[in-house]
């Protein structure tokens, strides 16, 4: 509790200085939400929700509710590199709060080029305007790894040619803090894959500077703006792990909340897909998921307004959150077990005899994972 | 003396767009270029891995069409295979799909496409009471456009402007003469571009519903699908059921009426009504109703000649790089190609802006490759797919296409402008929503006698195979190309409806869609292009789709990081 109430005082403490700025709008976000029908009830409920899906305490949510009437005061400028915008979508997909309410209550969107209307010289000009003016105090999202081959030739952006190397290292520069939005701009992602002809690299290698790593491909829409409100909150980054991911949202395997963890337990599993077990639900370890080895916290928050995941489509977890995945993880209709636990897979198969034969699994699994967890750092 | 233009990022879009162009002393766009300016190479990393992680990983090459190249990918493999998928897998494939399309295009009509056409700026002088009974006007139960709804959205977006920081809508091209709405009309849009926001969440969950997640869901295997116990779920089915109909509703009531109230708005707005310049037009067979049966037929119509629609012949497609940055001395098709990246970076010269780096237009200038038909430039996209099937008489596309013409009093010719390209996409979006319902009663009668969802694949490592899946994307034709050697893929290469619009001029000097498209057309202001953007918008380019490589056959990998020139 002592590490609690020195996070709610730093977090007090940051929301007096944002009270020191200038407000951005005349009417508070209480009138605002008034005129638009929601009440103190639902803002303090949707505070509370945000406090849990933080792993805080209850009594923090009045700091969420706070934070988020001073948070129109952070300017937001997120940068696209070397990317499939599959994490903006991710973004438009939010819904607590959601991506109208985020834009015009929440945060200032400063350049963002799937949304912004202006484009070219002027879209441009928006950037550099507010890398200017808000030096030192943005927050800095990037979505897309860094193509650093070829003097980073591979990636131009705007009417003057820059290089995305060039641009992520002035933007680096100027933020407060600089959040890798997804595996791409994490780790570099799929074009990292072998034999990564760009050159490929995550922003925490080419920037000097502490970066968040938001991995998943794409992540949920709820861990990216469950951080921003982080960092608006307390005016710090969260606790990482050791790949600097918040532990909030990663401090836990996927196998660990998993719904099909009952039937891993009692050595249920599905053989081929479309098979009785796959329509009973079994688990899918056999089938290839990389939950075991995955840090994320897709079983409790799922996708899209918490309609699915894909364990719960049938699909096996790729491991798309960690760094690497496409090559150590791959291929993926495949237990990672043939790799790296010799000869537990032939356990796994004659369990339907010996029942105890999934805890060996279980093991094996756990011990390959606790390896990672063993050298997490606090941040 | 003419003028050079350049527009880089090309913004509200997917990926890295650069536009150049240059105008003569009356501000008319006398030629045009198209340039992405990023290279990933997705398929040089897909060589070596087993065939049946294409899906996954072909997926990445695009987060917004992202249903489409997993579908797609997976679809060449069992081709090669010779895979038969059972029927219900086939189904699930199609709802995915209609939910990917009614996701899509709305996001693209509303959020990357709109405000070309909408001024928000304007909207904030509106008369909301007015406004409503202009809404009446374009449909009998206007969504989102009472009275108080339109009061709340201007006085919302009104505190927003009033602050002085504008956020995502500063410094755009407001004012610009060629828009056409009144404040009224803007305010109508402008209230269903958040309602859309709304709606486009709801779209997104359908397709999670059977995919796991979006974007890149994850329940497709080559063989079938994954997602078994969704569909034996009658609560889940009614699930996707019931959020098809809420967007299948804002389709007709939003989206269409919209569309109407451009027609009617920008029907005389001389740059919205040229833009279709290359006659060449394509699109496959997609959207499985029943066993045999599609909402969309195949066909090409060379040079304009609806009379006239052949069949894809898949041997007539061929890719060239004459202009683009990489090394071929000739076109090739998607089974045997050779790759080699070859930058040669840009020019400086004078431009409205003064001084910048710019398009090397006489040599190479692009990572998009120019794919040809028989030798000539084809555009794909729902205005093509809309084409291909009038032409065919499939009698749901005829009586879509008549019904608007009739609603908007628009002749046929007017199908053929950029106004023409952006009514299809409603066209089709409406079509997939209204028809896609008898693939999920189709999907409810199989059920009742098959459960089968997947047939497990076999490779034989000492056989060769060569297959290739060809789908309508949300953007058009998409089709990929694989070879599969000793069990692993052994050639890659996709060919998607970015680079068939995007591509740069080929070496009998033939220009793509999109660069045909911008000339001829006047500008306003050349320092505010905006009209170049809402012709470029009106194809909805997907970068990160269009750029790719082609086979890497024979060729030690470390080309590809030593052969290009540094800017």
């Amino acid at each position: 509790m002592d590490t609690h109430s020195a996070l709610y005082e730093q977090g007090r403490k940051r929301l007096e200085e944002l009270r020191q700025l200038p407000p951005r709008q005349d009417k508070s976000l209480q009138e605002r939400m008034l005129e638009h029908g929601v009440t103190r009830r639902d803002f303090m409920k949707w505070s509370a929700s945000v406090t849990a899906l933080l792993a805080l305490p209850l009594p923090f949510s009045n700091l969420v509710a706070e934070a988020a009437e001073l948070a129109d005061r952070v300017p937001l400028i997120w940068l696209h590199l070397a990317e499939c915008t599959g994490c903006s979508e991710s973004l438009v997909r939010a819904d607590t709060p959601n991506l109208d309410s985020l834009i015009f209550d929440h945060i200032s969107l400063e350049y963002h080029e799937t949304l912004m209307a202006a484009a070219g010289w002027q879209a441009e000009e928006n950037l550099e305007h507010a890398l200017k003016t808000y030096k030192g105090n943005y927050l800095l999202a990037v979505e897309g790894a860094v193509p650093t081959a070829n003097n980073g030739a591979f990636l131009t952006v705007g009417c003057k040619g820059h290089t995305g190397l060039e641009i992520i290292k002035e933007a680096a520069e100027g933020a407060a803090a600089i959040i890798s939005v997804g595996t791409c701009a994490s780790f570099g992602g799929v074009q990292a894959a072998a034999p990564n002809p760009t050159g490929a690299k995550g922003v925490y290698e080419v920037v000097d500077k502490a970066v968040v790593n938001l991995g998943g491909c794409p992540p949920s829409e709820k861990n990216i703006v469950g951080t921003l409100m982080y960092f608006i909150m307390f005016g710090r980054l969260p606790a990482l792990d050791m790949y600097n991911r918040p532990k909030w949202a990663y401090g836990a395997r996927v196998h660990d909340n998993c719904e099909r963890r009952g039937r891993f337990d009692s050595g249920e599993f599905v053989e081929q897909f479309g098979d009785e077990g796959a329509k009973q639900g079994y688990c899918l370890y056999k089938v290839g998921c990389k939950g075991p080895y995955t840090y994320n916290n897709c079983p409790t928050e799922r996708f899209n307004h918490h309609v699915s995941w894909p364990v719960l489509a049938g699909h096996g977890c790729m491991g798309c959150s960690e760094p690497n995945f496409w090559d150590d993880m791959a291929d993926f209709e495949k237990p990672l077990g043939r790799q790296l636990l010799h000869g537990l897979d032939a356990t796994a198969d004659t369990i339907g005899a010996v029942i105890l034969g999934a805890t060996v699994v279980g093991i094996g699994a756990h011990a390959v994972a606790s390896l990672f967890v063993g050298s997490s750092k606090e941040d | 003396m003419n003028q050079r233009v350049v527009i880089d990022p090309i913004t509200r879009i997917e990926g890295h767009l650069r536009i150049e162009v240059e105008v003569d002393e009356n501000n008319v766009v006398k030629k045009a270029w198209s340039a992405s300016t990023l290279w990933r190479g997705i398929e040089v990393i897909l060589k070596g891995r087993t065939p049946m992680d294409v899906g996954l990983l072909v997926q990445r090459i695009c987060g917004v069409c992202t249903y489409s190249h997993y579908r797609c990918g997976t679809e060449a493999v069992e081709d090669a295979l010779g895979i038969k998928i059972p029927l219900n897998a086939r189904y699930l494939r199609s709802l995915m799909h209609t939910s990917l399309f009614m996701h899509d295009h709305v996001v693209h009509f509303y959020h990357l496409h709109g405000l070309d056409w909408v001024d928000v700026v304007s909207a904030l002088s509106a008369d909301p009471a007015k406004a409503a009974q202009v809404a009446l006007k374009y449909s009998d139960k206007p969504i989102a456009a009472g009275e108080g709804e339109l009061r709340a959205v201007q006085e919302r977006v009104k505190g927003f402007v009033e602050t002085g920081k504008l956020g995502p809508f500063a410094n755009a091209y407001w004012g610009n003469g060629t828009y056409k709405f009144t404040p009224e009309q803007n305010l109508i849009a402008l209230s269903h571009y958040l309602k859309a926001l709304e709606v486009q969440r709801v779209a997104a969950e359908m397709l999670a519903i059977f995919g796991g997640k979006q974007p890149h869901p994850q329940s497709l295997v080559v063989g079938g699908v994954t997602s078994v116990r969704d569909m034996l779920s009658p609560a889940r089915l009614q699930e996707w059921k019931q959020k098809h109909d809420i967007v299948a509703d804002f389709i007709e009531r939003g989206y269409k009426a919209d569309v109407i109230m451009a027609a009617e708005a920008f029907g005389g707005e001389a740059s919205v009504l040229g833009g279709v310049n290359v006659h060449n037009f394509m699109a496959t067979n997609d959207f499985v109703t029943a066993d045999g049966e599609y909402i969309f037929q195949e066909g090409v119509i060379m040079n304009g000649d609806l009379k006239n629609v052949t069949d894809i012949n898949p041997d007539l497609i061929a890719e060239d790089v004459t202009h683009a940055w990489y090394k071929a001395d000739k076109p090739q098709h998607p089974y045997d190609g050779t790759t080699i990246p070859d930058y040669t970076g840009l020019v400086e010269r004078d431009t409205v802006y003064g001084k910048l780096p710019t398009l090397d237009g006489d040599n190479k200038y692009s990572w998009v490759k120019s794919p040809r038909y028989n030798g000539e430039p084809v555009e794909v996209g729902p205005l093509s797919c809309l084409l291909v099937n009038y032409a065919k008489g499939n009698k749901v596309v005829v009586d879509a296409v008549n019904g608007l013409l009739q609603r908007t009093g628009l002749p046929i010719e007017a199908l053929f402008t950029t106004l023409g390209r952006t009514a299809a996409r409603m066209l089709q979006t409406s079509i997939v929503a209204q028809e896609s319902i008898k693939t999920f009663n189709a999907l409810l009668t199989n059920m009742l006698s098959d459960e089968a969802t997947y047939v497990k694949p076999v490779i034989d490592p000492n056989k060769e195979y060569v297959g290739h899946g060809m789908i309508e994307a949300p953007r058009g034709m998409l089709s990929h190309w694989i070879r599969i050697k000793g069990g692993l893929v052994e050639n890659y290469q996709a060919v998607v409806p970015t680079t068939w619009n995007a591509g740069p001029v080929d070496a009998n000097g033939k220009v793509g869609p999109y660069e045909a498209a911008l000339v001829g057309l006047k500008l306003e202001d050349p320092a505010k292009p905006l009209e170049v953007i809402r012709i470029i918008h009106s194809f909805d380019p997907c970068m990160a789709c269009a750029v790719h490589v082609m086979d890497y056959k024979g060729q030690s990998l470390g080309e590809f990081r030593v052969d290009a020139k540094s800017l």
